[in-house]
């Protein structure tokens, strides 16, 4: 078996999720090797390079590669994947854009978004917003899978020592262009790697007050998330929002404040090891999940709450 | 200009889901079936397309079983003008079918054809990336904002940093993410007035299709349930807790 990983990264920094990738494939079993596709990407190629258990990087350096777009990565992948037993991408939002893409091109399905891998042809992966959870076995000779880096722990980053190969494909789709972005700025760690997040809902009020959380997130060195009901009031951007639709997440604490735990909230971050619910109703669903729960106003639990962490921090 | 939208019956957004005992399945039966609301957030935007004088005419296709037309009906009463139902009983994957509407696309030419990005059912988020690639359109995904222009399509797309725009050439694909549009309820005049519209109903073979899954469903389970944990008394104990039992601060 052969599996082609491809890297997660924006041009200068290889993301923590091709780790989890790599894991994740490594539980297929196999030679490993990553395609950096991007442009400018010598470091990122250095760092794929690095990655425990990798046996080749493939690179392919070119501007219509720069923005990732579905249609020229789709055209990539599926001409250097031909050659491979499972393609693997992480199921962040470029990999759910240009995989589907792939599997098309090859006539295959894919299987998205897998938490793990059960043999080389069958894979275990949330349905109903994981409210259910299927082992699904595919028949196609090539495997195109889409992975939730939280469900595998990363290999080591550094310890391989792969060679790197550079690739002259340059597919340009000519479907799309890159026009602009807005991207958010934060010294604070991602949301979907962070080892501590502390989310706001509705209860938040407005968007002022997440500057609350703000503070307890750079005592903590956490991220800070939110729940649909903040993102659609327009408290916060909508690359805040944790659940079904928006990042899923698994950190080792995790604080719902003024959140109350729809359903779709809780299918993003029910895997985090500690949860921790601050919410003034009692009855809010998010209690039946949190192994803490503190029944208060947040207005007054998370001054407080802050003013408690300095004492221990 | 043309505009396609797909749709899909699925489980009532509302509706707890039950984890058949055989674990072969999710227990729909007498449960109430919607349509996925991706998809109406996908007909709202065609609909509001038609009424800025975009869009012609909008035509509206379900693939699955008879049911399917009732959340046909549903587009119809929004404000689309024609229904196709691809009927069949058997389970559609997303490749299959991207495949029919696909034959769909090759049939009605439309210019732009709108999809909910995933289904709340399958959560697969395949079908519209994989018709795009059949018929190699351009793709604007996880849209929360589409602007037609002439011949091009600016779609602002939610990603994981924040958002990206992208301009494609038309005729192109969009998948619909959940701040695009807020869908309006069809009115009791328009429900009467969709029974009267044309519905079309065809056969995957009738598309030339094969629709034989590709993918088994060997079995599906509940999650794994999390106890509830213990309700503090305040702050300072929730941080004790935190430090000194969870050891996670």
């Amino acid at each position: 078996m052969s599996i082609l990983v491809i890297a997660e990264h924006d041009n200068s920094e290889l993301k923590q999720a091709t780790l989890s990738v790599v894991a994740a494939a490594k539980a297929v079993g196999g030679d490993i090797d990553v395609l950096v596709a991007g442009e400018n990407v010598g470091d990122v190629a250095e760092a794929a390079a690095k990655i425990d258990g990798v046996n080749k990087v493939l690179v392919a350096d070119n501007a219509v590669y720069g923005h990732f777009l579905g249609e020229n990565l789709g055209e990539l992948v599926a001409e250097v994947g031909k050659g491979y037993s499972h393609i693997f991408a992480a199921a962040g939002t470029v990999g759910k854009d240009f995989m589907p893409r792939v599997a098309a091109l090859l006539d295959v399905a894919q299987v998205s978004d897998i938490m793990r891998v059960e043999s080389e042809d069958t894979f275990v992966r949330p349905i109903y917003a994981g409210n259910a959870i299927a082992t699904v076995k595919s028949s196609d000779a090539i495997k195109v899978v889409t992975v939730r880096p939280t469900a595998f722990d990363p290999v080591a980053a550094e310890g391989g020592s792969a060679s790197v190969e550079s690739l002259d494909v340059v597919k340009d789709a000519g479907l799309s262009t890159f026009v602009g972005e807005e991207l958010a700025k934060s010294d604070r760690p991602d949301l979907a790697s962070a080892g501590i997040v502390i989310s706001g809902g509705r209860g938040m009020q407005n968007g002022e007050n997440f500057k609350m959380l703000e503070q307890i997130a750079d005592l903590l060195g956490a991220a800070v998330g939110a729940s649909r009901a903040a993102v659609d009031a327009g408290f916060v951007p909508n690359d805040m929002q944790v659940g079904q639709t928006g990042k899923i997440v698994a950190p080792q604490l995790y604080v719902a404040v003024g959140i109350s735990g729809a359903i779709q909230h809780l299918a993003g971050m029910s895997d985090s090891k500690v949860i921790v619910a601050i919410n003034k109703d009692e009855e809010a669903p998010i209690f039946q999940v949190a192994d803490y729960g503190l029944v208060a106003d947040l207005f007054q639990a998370i001054p407080e709450f802050e003013e408690e962490l300095k004492k221990v921090i | 200009m043309k505009v396609l939208v797909a749709v899909k019956r699925v489980i009532d957004y509302n509706v707890k889901v039950r984890v058949k005992p055989d674990n072969t399945g999710v227990d729909l039966a007498n449960v109430k079936m919607a349509m996925n609301p991706f998809c109406e957030i996908a007909v709202e935007e065609a609909v509001r397309l038609k009424e800025k004088g975009v869009a012609s005419e909008i035509v509206v296709v379900s693939i699955g079983p008879k049911a399917c037309q009732e959340q046909i009906r549903t587009a119809l009463a929004l404000g689309a003008d024609r229904g196709i139902h691809i009927e069949t009983g058997e389970e559609v994957q997303s490749l299959e079918a991207a495949k029919l509407l696909k034959a769909v696309v090759e049939k009605e030419e439309p210019k732009l054809v709108i999809l909910g990005k995933q289904s709340i059912d399958s959560d697969n988020n395949q079908t519209g990336q994989m018709l795009a690639a059949l018929t190699g359109m351009g793709q604007g995904t996880f849209a929360s904002e589409v602007v037609v222009e002439g011949e091009k399509v600016n779609v602002t797309r939610e990603v994981d940093g924040g958002l990206m725009t992208v301009s494609l050439s038309l005729p192109a694909v969009v998948t619909t993410d959940l701040r695009l549009n807020e869908p309006r309820y069809a009115s009791l005049p328009n429900i009467m007035k969709a029974k009267k519209k044309q519905l079309d109903v065809m056969s995957p073979e009738d598309l030339g299709v094969d629709i034989a899954a590709r993918l088994s469903i060997l079995k599906v389970e509940a999650p794994a349930s999390r106890q509830a944990g213990v309700k503090v008394a305040d702050v300072a104990e929730l941080v004790d807790k935190l430090k000194n039992e969870a050891k996670v601060i």
